[in-house]
């Protein structure tokens, strides 16, 4: 038996793929397992074809995995696309007879023909069952507790009202039933045994943004609705008016950090949520922010581009505009999460760094993270670090003169904040003196922008939460960013299982570049790939500009995320030809 | 200890009055000129943004408004320098997009006075986008435009604002464009205060001002504030003889339609010369503002069953 097992639904969009994927996980999560999902759907209200895949294990889960061992195919489509996957040992359940279409022979998969629409349709007169028919099949086929997903059922459906509840749950067991009568089990697969119950909460990498920024402080909100940031603001809409904040839906995307540069001003933690289209409008006004040095949050669920591109699919295409899309010397930071974990404690340092450092920071997530499910285990309020902005404390004498913009040796000048005597400052987007008063003259354009930039200038000693792993001398290096890390992880652990000596680099924080971690890594080892799912390499396009180091590009952007095994054949080809070795 | 002395700056022992009035938590009422900041203007002379920020000085005096609890917003253009004049609290941000700034203020601290001063191309052009949805929402902010019909800082294009045929740089030939009847156009956008004023008064604009300030929710003042460099024809001896006070006229101010009869009339001396410009408060409307509405809702859901962070954590057990 495998130790993890993934299960992939797919079918079209509307039939509940995405829903029956989400029971279980929930199941798993009850049982105690490690759990991660992995979604993908069209840009539509209904159909086209949607993908839900469930990964579940006893130990630890990096990434969605390569592939699947059981596939739950709703619809002729949904066979086709994964047809050439079906390889010997896979199972193959679908919906037969009475579904559209019959699967070819499959030397060597196990196939259990469930009739989930007819059944759906003629016992249960209720055809948009069909998936809960096939959930309990595969309940039944499997091993899952019935009565686990029978409670999350319940939960999700009861506020529409018993009878949706009952409906639902009898179509479970019409399907679960089913396959006791008709079919004989043949296949190893088995859903891990229960754990012990861990203290998790179960997150969506939307949902684990929401936390943070209310953990971190963050009482005002505002946004435009934008695939695939949108569930941002709808977790925080409730949450934000259970913490006495805000969530202000605006005209468009310059309004809302509009907004939030003015919450912001008046001492109230902002941050706005967003997508590539979204990051380009507000793009003036984070310059605004950068040059009269108010503290934001920009979180941009990449998704991909140009234009309005695939707005339900993976890319990591914004790293450039999330860098370099302000005109003028504009500085920000710029982060990026790899895993809901980090989506949560990521958006925090988020906060902590705007705050610290008085500028705009842009948080990078992407489309497959935004819906992707983890177990997370639950954070301690009591452990997390909370930075405030330095605010000047008011006149202590008349004659004291509030300077906003004082230069100091850290480049960190405190706030005035409305409401304290002495501290009013007119703040303003035009080249300032200390005073704030607008100066346009030579000394003065130089000692304000090296000020600005001087608060970054220490910034790699005092935040940069790099991990390496690996061989401490390797042939392959890799540094990666974002989603793809978690791939990475898992196709390094595979890599030097097969006794290749590869060592990888993760960083969190991008802009500015953590040019010595990057130089050091890469003293210790041959070469440095980069694997991005973008077209034109652009983290190593960075990394070629600020380092020494000259990586070799590795770039999928198809708009779904790498797999383990695509970087474990690039490394591995990369040995061969290349001889590289230690 | 010190005291503020006449001119604004802080010297010298505090005067008994003073002592005792901060003991009764009660400011000493600022003078107008005692809202200015040190810099001085860089209008030309003659510009009518001088009387808009005389205006608005006189009415903060009125309203005994506290500098460090007041907020001025501004975008991008002449009369958007006028928060650097100023020793409130002030935001010079982008262009167009003052409003946003200002909302943003407003929402997250309800308590602080938010006035947004910006010109016609600020507000109507570039910003136009925001205004309906300030609008709308009632949010308790005062916009004051100064309406000089030109871009000045770029030096003499045609606004939105501007009279058809008028020249300018990128219209030599006169500007077949017609312009926008910005009164009519708040009326319809649910602005629950609308005015207009002209900076060759300053008393009357001083006042509207304040008016508008006092009225809980959005209110819009759109002064005719001259361009001597860059307007040639929209001119203070044009309008002075032109102006009218329709406010002994129009008293009943919730009167929706007449507010529109007379501010669909505004723009009428652009084609015929014998025509009048109003001004005068065309429409004031209690409605419940933005801001209270959210307090609401906050009030209902805040200690409610959720109070801390591990009780939001626990919504997501499975």
């Amino acid at each position: 038996m495998e130790k993890d097992l993934i299960i992939r639904i797919a079918g079209e969009g509307g039939e509940g793929v995405i829903s029956t994927g989400d029971f279980l996980m929930q199941a798993a999560a009850r049982l105690g397992l490690e759990v991660v999902t992995f979604k993908t759907f069209p840009s539509e209200i209904k159909g086209g074809y949607a993908l839900s895949q469930v990964r579940v294990s006893e130990e630890p889960i990096l990434s969605q995995g390569d592939s699947f061992n059981i596939l739950v195919a709703f619809n002729g489509e949904a066979y086709y696309m994964n047809k050439a996957s079906l390889t010997p040992g896979t199972v193959l359940v679908y919906d037969f007879p009475g579904g559209d279409f019959k699967p070819e022979e499959h030397p060597g998969v196990f196939m259990y023909p469930v009739p989930m629409s007819k059944i759906a349709k003629d016992e249960l007169i209720s055809y948009i069952s069909k998936n809960m028919v096939a959930i309990g099949a595969v309940a039944e086929l499997f091993g899952i507790p019935i009565e686990s997903i029978k409670t999350s059922i319940h939960d999700k459906f009861i506020r529409k009202g018993e009878d949706v509840v009952k409906i639902n749950q009898r179509a479970v067991e019409a399907g679960a039933g089913y396959v006791r009568k008709n079919l004989k089990k043949t296949d190893p697969y088995k859903f891990p045994s229960p754990r012990p119950q861990k203290d998790v909460i179960v997150l969506e990498g939307n949902q684990a943004i929401a936390l943070g920024a209310i953990t971190a402080g963050c009482r005002f909100f505002s946004c435009y609705p934008i695939t695939p940031a949108t569930s941002i603001a709808n977790y925080l809409s409730d949450l934000m008016l259970r913490v006495n904040g805000y969530v202000y839906q605006a005209e468009d995307e310059i309004a809302s950090i509009g907004n939030c540069i003015g919450a912001s001003f008046v001492g109230i933690k902002s941050m706005t949520a967003t997508s590539g289209p979204g990051l380009d409008l507000m793009t003036e006004l984070i310059g605004l922010a950068s040059m009269s040095e108010i503290p934001v949050v920009i979180v941009d669920v990449q998704r991909g581009g140009p234009s309005t591109g695939m707005p339900t699919k993976h890319d990591q295409s914004d790293l450039f505009a999330a860098c370099f899309g302000t005109h003028g010397d504009t500085p920000k930071i710029v982060i990026a999460a790899s895993n809901v974990e980090e989506n949560f404690y990521l958006t925090i340092e988020a906060f902590n760094l705007a705050e610290r450092y008085q500028l705009p920071v842009i948080l990078l997530s992407d489309a497959s993270l935004a819906i992707r499910v983890e177990a997370v285990k639950v954070p301690d309020p009591s452990h997390i670090k909370i930075v405030n902005r330095e605010v000047y404390k008011g006149q202590s004498d008349a004659d004291e003169k509030f300077l906003r913009y004082k230069i100091t040796e850290s480049g960190i000048s405190p706030v005035g904040i409305p409401g304290t005597k002495g501290a009013a400052y007119a703040a303003t987007g035009l080249e300032h003196s200390e005073d704030s008063g607008p100066r346009t003259n030579p000394e003065t354009r130089t000692v304000m922008t090296d000020k600005r930039w001087r608060k970054l200038s220490h910034l790699e000693d005092e935040w940069n939460p790099v991990e390496r792993e690996g061989d401490l001398e390797a042939g392959i290096g890799i540094i990666s960013w974002g989603l793809t890390q978690t791939v990475v992880k898992e196709a390094v652990q595979h890599l030097r299982a097969k006794g290749l000596k590869v060592a990888a680099l993760y960083p969190k924080m991008l802009w500015p570049l953590p040019v010595k971690a990057i130089e050091s890594f890469a003293l210790t080892v041959n070469k440095v790939l980069v694997p991005e799912a973008n077209y034109q390499g652009q983290l190593a396009d960075i990394i070629r500009a600020k380092t020494s180091v000259k990586p070799i590009k590795y770039n999928v952007y198809r708009g779904e995320p790498f797999i383990p095994m695509e970087i474990e054949e690039k490394v591995e080809s990369l040995y061969e030809h290349d001889r590289v070795g230690v | 200890m010190r005291g503020r002395d006449r001119e604004g700056g802080f010297s010298g022992e505090k005067p008994k009055k003073e002592m005792i009035m901060e003991a009764l938590d009660v400011r000493l009422q600022l003078k107008p000129k005692e809202y200015r900041s040190s810099i001085e203007p860089t209008w030309c002379a003659g510009c009518g943004d001088f009387a808009v920020t005389a205006a608005i000085c006189n009415a903060f005096s009125q309203l005994n408004v506290n500098p460090d609890e007041a907020i001025i917003v501004s975008g991008i253009g002449c009369s958007s320098r006028l928060p650097l004049w100023m020793r409130t609290f002030g935001f010079h941000s982008c262009h167009g997009r003052a409003l946003p700034v200002a909302i943003g203020i407003k929402l997250a601290r309800p308590e602080l006075l938010v006035m947004v001063t910006i010109g016609d191309g600020d507000a109507f052009s570039i910003g136009g986008g925001h205004l309906p949805h300030a609008a709308r929402r009632n949010i308790d902010i005062t916009l004051v435009v100064m309406d000089n019909q030109i871009y000045a800082l770029t030096k003499k294009q045609v606004s939105p604002t501007s009279r058809e045929g008028m020249k300018g740089s990128t219209t030599p030939y006169g500007t077949i464009d017609s312009p926008m009847n910005t009164l009519t156009m708040m009326l319809t956008y649910g602005a629950t205060f609308v005015a207009q004023a002209f900076a060759g008064n300053p008393k009357v604009t001083g006042d509207i001002i304040k008016q508008a300030i006092e009225h809980k929710g959005f209110s819009f003042v759109n002064i005719l504030s001259p361009c001597p460099t860059f307007n040639t024809v929209d001119t203070f001896d044009y309008y002075r003889p032109r102006i009218y006070n329709f406010d002994e006229t129009h008293r009943d101010k919730r009167d929706r339609m007449k507010a529109f009869e007379i501010a669909e009339s505004a723009l009428n001396h652009t084609i015929n010369p014998d025509a009048k410009v109003p001004v005068g408060i065309f429409y004031k409307v209690e409605k419940p503002v933005y801001e209270s509405r959210v307090a609401g809702l906050k009030g209902k859901y805040h200690g409610a069953d959720i109070t801390d962070l591990k009780a939001i954590y626990n919504k997501f057990r499975t």
